[in-house]
């Protein structure tokens, strides 16, 4: 039957794109695909108007999306109950909905053409460059877009050394965080001889454990077939016959379309033995991880393969050499599998060609945090950061003031305001003393503590760090209390030279990347942002007002009188009864009794309540 | 299923192509614009717009975006069909049947020809996509 439906493909009209990456399916995107094919289906349109499931589109803040091709139409923030009005304009009558169409903010013309959507615009697609045109589950889709051709040129065209050099010259740097040469990598894996006999591996890491990074999962989602295509090039160029995909648990829809994808591939003879009758032989497993941080590191994820501890080694030997069952074993993260294809198929002088001397290519972040367009954004390498935040990004909501950007995930660093004009690459963000990471990018704005930032990824590194080394188990709970016992307002003088000696001890000695980078945070707080630590054990206050114990709630008996008439909502809502006075009255607060929860200023209709 | 050769790979792929090709920004050939306001619709339009469908599939024509719009203004002379090569004045074709536009299709959309006896005139308004 699939023979069939081959032969004769159907012509349709329009092409509806509906995006099913996590965000917009959570979304209800699901449920809108749902009521649009039997609207469609109501008003006769099913054999002129397709209904297609996308990966994601990117612009995760504005889901669910529908994009109309052609044409490009861009819908988004759909419901439900708005289907059935855009079917019978948008599908019958032909006349696009300008009401669902994305107005940015404060203007008031909605921009309908996707690709003039300043969000979009921006954006330069090479890792995603599928998003939103096919649907991950159809392999036939993936190879309209040329999926698997790079594959087939490198199985029956090129020699391996060709393939390394290739990628040698691309410029391309591993996006999992370290940046390490991919063409290097892939050349001493080449060049390792297995000590006990048999094979090298293949390995692809999407353990992708950032808080706020979703760029590894949204890639699988959308784009399977690019990452699979990139690790068949990878295991000609390299010489290995098996492969594994690491993905954690917690990333069902990218483990249930990795999965789809690996069988169509396989039903296809793209996968398997005698690989599109080259004689080649590479197969894939997935292996789902139980969502350990420490696991996106090479050798505990290794380890984890291997069904031990997810615990590292130290290194040398290096995975290159002794990796997975102590053979030589080649592994990437998820974003440079998906280069892979692409830049066998345009060639190394195209890829070069973008970015900067040092940082080839483009590289895909996830923005979230205080945000206009929180999403996934993919920009040559290069961009500055205010290109990101404000063109890309849209801004900071509410007109609040734009502080500090963390990029690298927890164990980045942050970089203030100063820096905004600071083109991205692996070199400029490791000078301004945080990292490329994976790609994280949290924004924050005026109204955030950065002790409090600093406290809070240490919580997070602290949490999973794998105790097996003192310096990262000891040294990150030690941080962890210094910055609790600040924000708490109990932070002595000492604290701070402390502080930074034990940053720096645990950077210097810990066993691997974790806690190698854990102190990221504090040091670049400390070294932007002293002034604020400084108030915390000084003045005993916390300048953004999050560090409630420093906080001090006063009301203003005047305003609470004159304007608000002593209304008493605040005296209701205080759970410590800490608020004296009744209606029509001036009220007060009794500060030994005062928890410092704050629901009095967040009650308060009359700015009568201030905090200090 | 049969594993593909690298020929078969090829061969799947110009037909996935054509499957998919209307969702590329890329170039294209032409495009008609058939009006389906509530007059065009009540005139016929429907007829019109399966014709047309019928005609990019039987022939496998990709490069042609088929859309609609609602009325042109014209309600008296509807089914209207726009047909706008590429780079060229739009042409308003009026009192459409099918037998007509599959007379169009063939000679202007795909020959270069207008079409005159059915046309009301050329270059009115430009659309942007």
């Amino acid at each position: 039957m699939a023979e069939k439906k081959r032969d004769k493909e159907k012509t349709y009209r329009l092409h509806l794109m509906v995006c099913a990456g996590t965000g917009c399916v959570s979304n209800h995107s699901f449920e809108v695909k749902a009521v649009l094919e039997k609207e469609i289906k109501k008003h006769g349109l099913e054999n002129e108007v397709l209904v297609v499931t996308t990966g994601c589109n990117g612009f995760c803040e504005r889901g669910p999306l529908l994009v109309v091709q052609p044409g490009n139409i861009f819908y988004q923030q759909l419901s439900v109950k708005d289907i059935s009005y855009l079917v019978e304009e948008h599908l019958l009558k032909g006349r696009p909905v300008q009401k669902f169409m994305y107005v940015p903010p404060e203007e008031k013309t909605p921009i309908p053409v996707l690709n003039e959507i300043p969000f979009f615009n921006k954006q330069v697609l090479i890792a995603l460059r599928n998003r939103g045109l096919i649907d991950p589950e159809k392999i036939e889709e993936s190879i309209a877009r040329n999926g698997y051709k790079a594959m087939a040129r490198a199985l029956t065209e090129m020699i391996p050394e060709k393939i390394i050099m290739d990628i040698t010259l691309s410029g391309l740097r591993g996006r999992g965080g370290a940046g390490f040469p991919t063409g290097l990598k892939w050349n001493l894996v080449r060049q390792s001889e297995s000590s006990n006999g048999g094979g090298k591996y293949i390995i692809c890491n999407g353990d992708e454990g950032d808080p706020g990074a979703f760029m590894d999962r949204s890639i699988l989602e959308a784009d399977p077939h690019s990452v699979i295509e990139g690790m068949v090039i990878g295991a000609k160029a390299i010489g290995a016959t098996e492969g594994f995909i690491y993905v954690r648990n917690e990333y069902p829809l990218a483990i249930k379309r990795v999965n789809i994808a690996l069988e169509q591939a396989r039903e296809y003879g793209l996968l398997g033995r005698d690989i599109l009758g080259t004689g080649f032989d590479f197969d894939i497993k997935v292996h789902r991880g139980a969502g350990a941080f420490v696991c996106g590191e090479e050798t505990a994820l290794i380890a984890s393969i291997e069904g031990k501890l997810g615990e590292p080694r130290p290194r040398p030997p290096y995975p290159a050499q002794s990796g997975l069952w102590g053979k030589p074993t080649c592994i990437n993260n998820v974003e440079t599998w998906a280069n892979v294809p692409i830049i066998i198929e345009r060639g190394s002088k195209w890829y070069a060609g973008i970015g900067t001397e040092t940082s080839k290519g483009t590289k895909v972040f996830s923005l979230v945090g205080k945000i206009n367009n929180t999403g996934l954004v993919e920009v040559p390498m290069g961009i500055t950061l205010r290109e990101i935040i404000y063109d890309i990004g849209g801004g900071i909501p509410g007109g609040k003031e734009f502080k500090a950007v963390q990029t690298g995930g927890p164990s980045g660093g942050c970089i203030p305001k100063e820096k905004i004009d600071l083109p991205i690459d692996y070199e400029s963000l490791t000078q301004a003393g945080s990292m490329m990471g994976s790609g994280g990018m949290v924004i924050m704005d005026e109204d955030t503590c950065m002790v409090d930032v600093a406290r809070y990824f240490l919580s997070f590194t602290q949490d999973e760090s794998c105790g097996k080394c003192t310096p990262c188990r000891e040294g990150t709970k030690a941080m962890l209390n210094i910055l609790t016992r600040i924000t708490e307002g109990k932070g002595t003088k000492e604290d701070l030279a402390f502080l930074e000696d034990i940053a720096l001890s645990v950077k210097d000695t810990s066993l691997c990347g974790l806690g190698k980078t854990a102190p990221n945070p504090v040091l670049t707080t400390l070294r932007y942002f002293r002034n604020e630590y400084e108030a915390h054990i000084n003045q005993k206050k916390c300048p953004a007002h999050v560090c409630r114990q420093l906080n001090v709630y006063t009301i203003n008996p005047e305003i609470c009188l004159n304007v608000g008439r002593g209304c008493d909502l605040c005296r209701r809502n205080c759970a410590s009864d800490a608020i004296q006075g009744e209606k029509n009255t001036s009220h007060s607060i009794e500060q030994s009794k005062c928890i410092k929860c704050g629901a009095c200023l967040d009650v308060c209709n009359f700015g009568a309540v201030k905090v200090e | 299923m049969p594993k593909l050769t690298l020929e078969d790979l090829e061969k799947l792929r110009e037909k996935a192509k054509k499957a998919t090709s209307l969702r590329e920004r890329g170039e294209y050939r032409a495009k008609i614009n058939v009006h389906m306001g509530t007059c065009g619709i009540a005139a016929g339009a429907r007829t019109i717009m399966n014709a047309l469908i019928k005609e990019i599939e039987e022939r496998e024509v990709h490069d042609v975006l088929l859309t609609n719009s609602g009325c042109a203004g014209l309600c008296s002379h509807e089914p209207m069909v726009t047909v706008e090569l590429r780079d060229q004045a739009p042409v308003k074709y009026i009192d459409l049947n099918e037998k007509k536009v599959k007379e169009i299709f063939e000679k202007h959309v795909l020959g270069g020809t207008i079409v005159k006896e059915f046309a009301l005139g050329i270059g009115s308004e430009k659309t942007d996509y």
